[in-house]
């Protein structure tokens, strides 16, 4: 079995790691919707191998402020995942979990952030909890960690692991939303090794 | 008419009067802007990871610290700087999130910020100014006509250092 780089990315392998990220996703999706007792949408997940300079743009822009969650991926499968979620569709997703309870102003209360982690933590529970099912691979989250700051310095995080592979990044990526209030996305980014050992789990010659 | 040149994740690019040059949300990567004071020619490096060297896919040598710097010191040159008048302002280096997934990438932010200055020390820049650490991302923009180095962040005051 060679070393898997980011050159030798097939299509193949793009379906696979797309049909991935749509379990898991809408795993999590279906944890939301029951959390928030609203039919949530996701859109079909993009698999893509990013440069760093498009990294930004890929969510709407380094400046975008998102409220983002991060957890570390450890066990057979190692990386990071990603909750994040624009600002203020963010504050109408805790308005919900809230009851309606929500701070009116821009800025987060503690309580607000401190709901928004644990739904980040619930739902990225969710999707990796599939992924760990589909593949048999063991899969620990770290606790979460939660920020409201610029996309671009949040996806720097994931980034930065990738920088010591190469100069892109490969991003498993799903996007949300409901009607038209909550619109977020779902990152997971597997290091190389986990990829390798997620595509051989599902029977994929690497 | 002056304009504001964009510097990318892991790049650098060079910067003449009356324009400006940024980078957008830095997170744990350190924006290194250099003049020189003289000539007044301007450079920014968007810098991510620490050392060039435990790396052996280092073909991007605006992605370190250690390479990054010299590559902007010598492109600053092609354009008429004299490495003895350089100046030094960096921001950046910040850890975003208090748990990381593994080891090696903790305090990256740090190690970001520790090499930068390191390498700017061996090469003789002062560091005029800095704006690192703490847990917010950063967008910066250089003007090498002032040396004015403006730092935005999410929920604070613009600040200029």
């Amino acid at each position: 079995m060679g070393e898997l780089s980011l050159n030798d990315v097939t299509q193949n392998y793009y379906d696979v790691l797309k049909e991935i990220g749509n379990i898991g996703a809408g795993n999590a999706m279906t944890a939301l919707s029951q959390m928030l007792g609203c039919k949530i949408d996701m859109g079909v997940p993009q698999v893509e191998l990013l440069n760093f300079s498009e990294v930004g743009a890929a969510i709407g822009g380094e400046e975008q402020i998102m409220v983002g969650v991060f957890l570390g991926v450890e066990g057979d499968v190692t990386g990071s995942m990603l909750f994040l979620v624009e600002q203020k569709s963010a504050k109408s997703l805790i308005n919900k979990v809230m009851m309606g309870m929500g701070d009116p102003g821009e800025e987060f209360t503690e309580m607000e952030l401190s709901a928004m982690q644990e739904v980040g933590n619930i739902i990225t529970g969710a999707y990796l909890n599939s992924l760990s099912t589909l593949t048999n691979l063991k899969i620990f989250p770290s606790p979460p960690a939660l920020t409201v700051d610029m996309a671009g310095a949040i996806l720097s995080v994931p980034a930065i692991e990738f920088g010591i592979y190469g100069d892109q990044i490969l991003m498993i990526q799903s996007k949300f939303f409901d009607e038209v209030q909550i619109d977020g996305y779902f990152i997971l980014v597997p290091d190389m090794e986990s990829y390798q050992k997620i595509l051989t789990s599902l029977g994929l010659p690497v | 008419m002056s304009e504001i040149i964009k510097v990318g994740m892991a790049d650098l690019k060079t910067c003449i009067p009356p324009n400006g040059i940024t980078t957008l949300g830095l997170g744990s990567c350190v924006g290194v802007a250099l003049r020189d004071k003289n000539n007044k020619v301007g450079g920014l490096a968007h810098v991510m990871l620490p050392d060039s060297s435990v790396i052996s896919n280092n073909t991007n040598i605006a992605k370190f610290a250690d390479t990054g710097i010299v590559e902007l010191v010598r492109q600053m040159e092609a354009l008429g700087a004299n490495k003895r008048n350089l100046v030094a302002k960096i921001a950046g280096g910040a850890t975003m999130f208090a748990v990381s997934s593994r080891a090696a990438s903790m305090n990256v932010g740090e190690r970001n910020v520790e090499a930068v200055k390191k390498k700017l020390k061996e090469l003789g820049i002062p560091i005029l100014a800095e704006d690192t650490g703490l847990n917010f991302g950063r967008t910066v923009i250089f003007y090498p006509e002032t040396g004015d180095y403006v730092i935005k962040a999410v929920g604070k005051p613009e600040k200029t250092i």
